[in-house]
């Protein structure tokens, strides 16, 4: 373990910005891209008329 | 002649690999999940700081992997795009598209995390370098290739006219690729190639392949989710879709 304390964990000896700036961002990225994917697919079926779901 | 073990013409119709892509989609995803959790592990308690850089160098454990997936969904949208234009199967138009707004996620990932390294490291957010430059290109090739596809009506249409684009950038990813030796560039060179034995410490190697993994996984993932909307969109009106799909 390299890490004393939770500061220090989060300062990452000083590159604390960068490093948690890069896996923040693909972090947001990697959730928010299958969220969106998942409105576009309720939005296609939410096009579909109820009645062609039940036949 | 021996019948094929597959037969891949099968998989090639929208109709029949809609269902295969949704049951592959759970396992992909928890793949995802579960290489992410050991990537991260690795990159944060078992990979040692760096001598040089100290723990900023952790970057790489996304930066790499980004940058990684980048080229390489671009290849794979080139070979679907060459299937599209030798073919003409439906399904391998729609498989590009489904792939190219990923890609274009990691190439900005790439871009971005990279100058969050370049900051502290070199001094400067962004230089006009080599690997830079055609990094940067790459990324324009991923949007250019959205903005075509949706500037055209016609689907089939669009297909073709993204086809010809991404096989025409492609050229880009070998030079990607090899900048940092055709040119002197800022970037560091490959940490990881196929002819020498890695100039890194083994479990920092290892920690960038398991996150390479989970970015892949995680990739086909979102190109399989894509491609399924993306076959719903546009088979809307046949009967299989009203009939299967749409449960």
């Amino acid at each position: 373990m390299h890490w004393n304390s939770l500061n220090d964990f989060f300062a990452m000896g000083g590159y604390g910005l960068y490093v948690w700036g890069s896996f923040g961002a693909c972090a947001l990225g990697m959730l928010i891209e299958p969220l969106l994917l998942r409105a576009r697919r309720r939005a296609i079926v939410a096009r579909v008329p109820a009645k062609e779901l039940m036949e | 002649m021996n019948a094929p073990l597959i037969n891949w013409y099968k998989f090639s119709s929208p109709a029949t690999f809609y269902p295969l892509a949704g049951k592959l989609i759970p396992w992909f995803a928890a793949a995802t999940i579960l290489l992410a959790a050991v990537g991260l592990w690795i990159s944060f308690f078992v990979a040692p700081t760096d001598a040089q850089q100290g723990e900023g160098y952790r970057i790489i454990f996304v930066h790499v992997a980004a940058s990684w997936m980048s080229m390489f969904i671009y290849c794979v949208m080139a070979f679907w795009s060459a299937m599209c234009l030798s073919f003409n199967t439906r399904l391998s138009g729609m498989m590009a598209s489904a792939l190219a707004p990923t890609g274009a996620m990691f190439a900005f990932l790439s871009l971005l995390t990279g100058s969050l390294w370049g900051k502290p490291m070199w001094g400067a957010w962004w230089v006009w370098d080599a690997r830079l430059t055609s990094q940067l290109i790459l990324f324009f090739l991923y949007l250019g290739f959205m903005a075509l596809q949706s500037a055209i009506d016609d689907p089939r249409r669009a297909d073709k006219a993204g086809a010809i684009l991404s096989l025409v950038g492609v050229i880009n990813v070998p030079i990607i690729y090899f900048s940092v030796q055709w040119w002197n560039t800022l970037h560091q060179g490959a940490s990881v190639s196929m002819t020498k034995s890695p100039s890194m410490a083994q479990t920092m190697l290892w920690g960038m392949l398991i996150m390479a993994l989970a970015f892949w996984a995680y990739s086909i993932t979102m190109a399989l989710l894509r491609v399924r909307c993306i076959i719903l969109e546009r088979e809307m009106t046949n009967e299989w879709v009203k009939k299967n799909a749409l449960e």
